[in-house]
């Protein structure tokens, strides 16, 4: 029988794809985070669909992380503070050399590490475990102040939902940062304007999203989250922003469900897992994407 | 305790630089001589005690001990999933410290009445719980907790008690109950704060020809079951004492214990029972309406002594 890794690498060059380049590991995000939900009849598969490119981006071109050595004590912090998106850092991890990509298959599954909300036991290079969401962006601040405190280099990046900021705590971290000025604390949200039940802007309104960051006390810009070039400058920025006393919020407009016609801006696919012919749709789409 | 807790708490950051402190806008006057002496480890996190754990977890894993002090519920039950998933799950080194367990804040009404925290501390895995009695047994507790890694739970009282213990509670056993007082025809089991009127209990059933054993747990969790096992098998009756809801807490563990062992020693359970004190009152005033003051439980012991 076929291999999992065979299955997700085929197409590429003697199946071998070049996970340096972020649209590569952002398809095979998109690839993998449609099998694992389609193997384990999981869900949040739009979230994958969204974030797969902001995550591409942090493992390819900007955290400082060793897939030989994932404690080393310098290393870069990412913490997946939307951990319902789990499957798109497993499969970053995978793929970069942290675990087996064949290990993906276990998602979900019986006595697997690998659960639908990313989780620490057992998978190297995950930082923190997450699910309940407003947690991420505090134990980032946290962390970020230990660095600061230490007078330690390394950063701290925190991937955050939209929806999340709905989140109290949110906002409580969001105030701390500013307060003890974490200029090496980086927040990403991935801007994909719906939730569980409907639109961000039908459930509690966000806008004007980058002016709260700010009235808050951070920099914040927004982007095209699915555009790897204007990530890998937006995080070159936010590198550049130490020293200025302030933490730096990246806004990433993104598409739920980006990739998947049907599975775009439907918020169906929360929760729906994709099986059948939706399933063999799905991935022919994704085929015809291919970098 | 309080002091007891802070006077330690400073000799330890003296010799043990990677210890943090976050208070959540709370202790003005207690923890000024840290503030004056450690200005660059000390953390006011605000009003915003969710952020607050979240950030202790984050801080304890660049290699700190994270002490997280604030008072009554504000540090336990508004933070709660911060605490079970951030702290907990990690294995985070932060200690979770509550001044003014039980009725400490009395007259300031419901919401500053700590009367669930080791109900619900106690639930959550792998989190050690400390309730210490009197001062000198939070001395003994608090280097043993700043020795330990991972999350705890320290429950104080307030300020000023005073000492139960006649010296310093010396060379103490994690997790070991401390016996006060030595007695043989009942036994009263006390957590926390709350030990004065267990000792002042003793004194009333002594008067009436009754000798009553006093014994401290000053860790809840884990609980010194084998203590427990000695009183279930020497006497025929205890009485377990707490500032606390009797539903799930100290009073709780110990009948878990005594349920599984089937022995023939009965028990009672004295604590607030399933209700908010509306009364408003001080700290005695509470304990005496909500009946948990020393001639309350001395009337229990009393009529548990009296049953066939």
């Amino acid at each position: 029988m076929e291999s999992y890794e065979a299955r997700i690498h085929s197409g590429f060059p003697e199946g071998k794809p070049d996970v340096s380049d972020p649209r590569v590991l952002a398809w095979l995000i998109r690839r993998s985070g449609l099998e694992m939900t389609h193997l384990s009849r999981g869900s949040h598969i739009g979230s994958v669909l969204s974030v797969a490119e902001i995550i591409a981006v942090l493992y390819t071109s900007v955290l400082n992380v060793d897939p030989k050595n994932p404690k080393k004590p310098d290393r870069d912090r990412l913490i997946l503070s939307k951990g319902h998106a789990g499957s798109a850092v497993y499969t970053a991890l995978a793929e970069t050399g942290f675990f087996p990509v064949e290990q993906l298959k276990t998602h979900y599954a019986n006595g697997s590490s690998l659960s639908g909300h990313v989780s620490h036991k057992g998978v190297p290079g995950v930082e923190v475990s997450t699910g309940a969401l407003g947690h991420g962006l505090g134990i980032g601040v946290g962390m970020a102040l230990g660095a600061k405190m230490d007078g330690a280099d390394w950063r701290t990046y925190v991937v955050l939902g939209d929806g999340e900021c709905d989140e109290g705590a949110v906002w409580e971290s969001a105030l701390q940062a500013a307060q003890y000025g974490l200029d090496r604390l980086t927040a990403v949200v991935d801007y994909n304007h719906m939730q569980s039940l409907t639109t961000v802007e039908k459930t509690l309104k966000l806008e004007p999203f980058e002016e709260k960051w700010r009235d808050f006390g951070w920099r914040a810009e927004s982007i095209d989250g699915h555009d790897t070039e204007s990530l890998k400058a937006a995080f070159a920025r936010a590198k550049e922003n130490a020293g200025s006393g302030k933490p730096y919020v990246i806004l990433a407009h993104t598409v739920k469900g980006k990739g998947v016609s049907f599975m775009e801006n439907n918020i169906l696919w929360h929760y729906r897992t994709p099986q059948g012919d939706e399933y063999e749709a799905a991935l022919k789409e994704l085929e015809a994407l291919r970098p | 305790m309080r002091d007891a807790f802070v006077r330690v708490l400073t000799e330890e950051m003296e010799r043990n630089d990677r210890i943090a402190l976050i208070t959540g806008d709370l202790g003005f006057g207690v923890l000024r001589p840290l503030w004056e002496r450690f200005p660059e480890r000390m953390i006011n996190a605000g009003i915003a005690e969710q952020g607050m754990v979240s950030m202790a977890a984050g801080l304890a894993a660049t290699g700190r001990t994270v002490i997280v002090y604030s008072i009554g519920n504000f540090p336990t039950l508004r933070p709660l999933e911060q605490i079970r998933n951030d702290c907990a799950y990690h294995g985070a080194d932060v200690k979770i410290v509550c001044v003014g367990g039980g009725f400490v804040y009395g007259s300031l009404g419901m919401s500053h009445h700590a009367t669930e925290d080791m109900s619900v501390m106690r639930a959550i895995p792998e989190i050690t719980c400390f309730t210490p009695g009197d001062p000198a047994e939070t001395e003994a507790v608090t280097r043993e907790m700043l020795r330990r890694r991972g999350t705890c739970y320290l429950r104080l009282g307030r300020g000023n008690e005073p000492k139960v213990h006649v010296s310093e509670v010396k060379n103490w056993v994690f997790p070991k109950a401390l016996t006060l007082r030595e007695g043989t025809d009942i036994a009263l089991l006390s957590a926390g704060g709350i030990l004065t009127q267990a000792m002042d209990a003793a004194q009333r059933l002594e008067a009436k020809g009754i000798s009553a054993k006093v014994i401290s747990f000053a860790c809840l969790k884990p609980l010194d079951g084998e203590t427990v096992r000695e009183v279930l098998a020497g006497f025929r009756g205890l009485v377990t004492v707490e500032e606390n809801t009797v539903t799930g807490g100290f009073g709780s563990a110990v009948c878990e214990i005594a349920a599984e062992e089937g022995s023939g020693c009965r028990v009672r359970r004295v604590g607030l029972r399933d209700c908010f004190a509306t009364v408003v009152g001080d700290q005695q005033y509470l304990r005496q309406t909500y009946e948990m003051d020393g001639a309350a439980i001395a009337a229990a012991a009393e009529a548990l002594m009296n049953e066939k």
